[in-house]
């Protein structure tokens, strides 16, 4: 962990070791003294909205997708495949629109490695979809009606010998490997190991060494890339680390949306037993990623719980209680959840303003979602922002892009905790109008 | 009993459901019966639908439940049952974006209500829309996408039509992050919130 004395911290005392771990940024060497300059100012103005004060100014964090490839005129599929273009992109992007926060590159994505397991679960340009589409799931059951009891009972055994192999062609011969408990004493060794003799299940190591090598020299390419804009432009990520909400893990790309509405008819035990099993998992992948990577803020998209989706009783029996708990867990440890809550949530406002949730601790983008009353609830207890909607961005004229964030500021910024954020993420827009969004929220966020 | 079905379906309580349908069926009754209970049953979902008393999942399971009485009627059914259509629905994802959950929702609304739907599935060029409505007649099309990605397919399946002389041809839009702001931009005459939003609209333009 972060200090030799980790296991004897308080929460809040973890909190403050996180930011000033990312505060810090270990291993960065900044190009200039305003690089380093703005990188801190930066910092600080989002611990200063997570703990609901007053920044120097407004963040102004737009949540961006595909859009600097478009701006580029650079294709998704170029974006997914040629690093060159990936970084040039990305760096025209931050040094003309000077965001908050980092567009990181990880989150594209490399489609080689994607060929290479052969990944069935989504399509992707110039694989499904056309060369400048963003990548897509593909809604289906990949965990069937009768295997909860399997993915209850050991749910990464499930993932290795049932799951992986489904949406993954090159590890379909996983199937044949004996879970990993089975190796208990040097007589079950050898029986272990058989399967992995076998020539499709070589062959998939191979692939998966092969998997392995590239993303290596993926992920050492997304760090030049990151680490230049930082160095350069003092642009901080705002997201260091990610985990789900258990419902939307299971609803998202395992039991599909039309399959657990539906459990939650037909088997509603097992779907609340499989929920609570993900919980300590949830919280261990948002621990361990911010830690990793040395920023506090762990993403939490939120996807089926929203307005519409299901009723306010099923919201707080099947979606709400174990986000909750995953919430409490990440912020014991000093991690900051930051709900990106998608979809309306008007009608969600009283249960998820929930007073066991400490003050201070977290960060809550909204869309399509009413701000005042947002406010109301979040006042003094949440960073909460958002909700410039993509269409303006793409559709409105700059002189309605600019009113809308000015009542926006005028309405619920003026006392601090808020983030100027879009209500989803960003594919496509005109230019002017993001930095219509932008220089707004700069000029006219000053505290 | 068909009182009971209508109250199963809507209770959401899906083995009743069956049970009552085998039930019906065993004692003489009509399948045509469990048809029209069925659509009563969806009528007053629709309705609850609207008010904001049920949601997607209740929407769902009702459409589950239809499907598994159709399969156990059809073989029962004496004659074709040709329920008179409203009128003719195109229905698909815009080219580009394969999402399919909304797009599956609305035609499941509207059929229930009495239209004529032909579903495109996802990913529709502009061209197939115009090549669907020439062979319908179908005089209201529905558009279906998710996130900004779908605006422009959107806005060239509008002009499309328009280009092809299907000017007498409505489009009413729909998806995650459809407003009226991209109504306009797009060129389409509506945009709908939900399933019944169609429903009405489809409704409206049809003369119903």
């Amino acid at each position: 962990m972060l200090t030799d004395n980790w296991k004897n911290l308080t929460p809040d005392e973890k909190f403050e070791a996180r930011f000033n771990d990312w505060n810090a940024a270990p291993g960065m060497q900044f190009a200039t003294p305003e690089g380093e300059r703005l990188y801190h100012e930066r910092v600080q103005m989002i611990k200063d909205v997570v703990q609901v004060k007053k920044p120097v100014r407004v963040p102004v964090c737009p949540n961006i997708g595909f859009y600097p490839f478009a701006y580029a005129g650079v294709t998704a599929e170029e974006a997914m495949y040629d690093f060159d273009k990936l970084g040039s992109a990305l760096k025209k992007y931050h040094a003309d629109f000077l965001p908050d926060s980092l567009a990181s590159s990880p989150i594209y994505g490399t489609g080689k490695l994607f060929e290479i397991l052969d990944y069935k679960l989504y399509r992707w340009p110039g694989h499904g979809v056309p060369a400048k589409t963003p990548y897509q799931c593909i809604e289906a059951e990949y965990m069937r009606a009768d295997e909860y009891d399997q993915f209850i009972a050991d749910p990464s055994n499930f993932f290795l010998r049932t799951y992986l192999p489904r949406i993954f062609g090159a590890l379909t011969p996983w199937q044949m490997l004996a879970p990993l408990t089975d190796i208990l004493e040097l007589p079950f060794i050898g029986g272990f190991m058989v399967p992995v003799g076998i020539p499709p299940v070589q062959e998939s190591f191979q692939k998966l060494i092969e998997a392995g090598q590239h993303a290596m020299e993926w992920i050492q390419t997304c760090l030049a890339i990151d680490g230049a804009t930082i160095s350069t432009l003092g642009i901080p990520p705002l997201i260091g680390g990610f985990t789900k909400a258990p419902f939307d893990t299971l609803g998202d790309t395992l039991r599909g949306t039309r399959a657990i509405m539906l459990d939650m008819f037909r088997q509603p035990h097992k779907l609340l037993a499989a929920l609570d099993r993900l919980v300590p998992l949830a919280i261990d992948m948002g621990v361990r990623s911010t830690t990793g990577n040395h920023n506090p803020i762990a993403f939490i998209p939120l996807h089926k719980g929203a307005d519409g989706f299901m009723s306010n009783k099923d919201f707080k029996n099947f979606y709400w209680p174990t986000l909750k708990a995953v919430i409490l867990g990440l912020i014991e440890q000093g991690v900051v959840p930051y709900m990106f809550v998608e979809g309306g949530y008007n009608q969600r406002l009283d249960i998820i303003a929930d007073p066991d949730i400490p003050k201070g601790k977290t960060i809550w983008i909204f869309d399509q979602t009413d701000m005042k009353e947002v406010k109301k609830r979040f006042t003094g207890w949440a960073c909460f922002g958002g909700n410039v909607p993509v269409s303006l961005l793409k559709a409105a004229t700059v002189e309605q892009v600019q009113n809308h964030v000015r009542c926006l500021l005028d309405d619920v910024a003026y006392d601090g905790g808020y983030i100027l954020s879009t209500g989803a993420v960003l594919d496509d827009a005109r230019p002017e109008n993001l930095h219509a969004m932008i220089d707004t929220g700069k000029q006219f966020g000053k505290y | 009993m068909s009182q009971q079905l209508i109250d199963a379906i809507t209770d959401m309580r899906e083995e009743d459901a069956l049970k009552i349908t085998n039930q019906m069926l065993d004692s003489g009754e009509s399948p045509l019966a469990v048809l029209e209970a069925c659509r009563q049953a969806m009528d007053v979902i629709g309705k609850r639908f609207e008010a904001g008393d049920c949601f997607i999942p209740e929407l769902i399971l009702a459409g589950e439940m239809l499907n598994q009485i159709s399969t156990e009627i059809k073989p029962r059914l004496q004659q074709d049952v040709t329920q008179a259509k409203l009128g003719k629905v195109i229905l698909g994802t815009v080219e580009g974006d394969i999402h399919d959950i909304a797009k599956d929702i609305v035609g499941f609304m509207l059929d229930i209500n009495g239209f004529d739907v032909t579903d495109l599935g996802v990913d529709v060029p502009p061209a197939r829309f115009v090549e669907a409505a020439r062979n319908t007649g179908a005089k209201v099309v529905g558009l279906s996408g998710f996130l900004t990605l779908a605006y422009d397919p959107m806005k060239a399946t509008v002009a499309a039509l328009k280009a092809a002389g299907l000017n007498d041809v409505k489009v009413m839009i729909g998806g995650g992050q459809i407003d009226d702001q991209i109504r306009q931009y797009t060129g389409a005459d509506a945009y709908g919130k939900d399933a019944m939003a169609a429903v009405a609209l489809a409704r409206q333009w049809t003369g119903v």
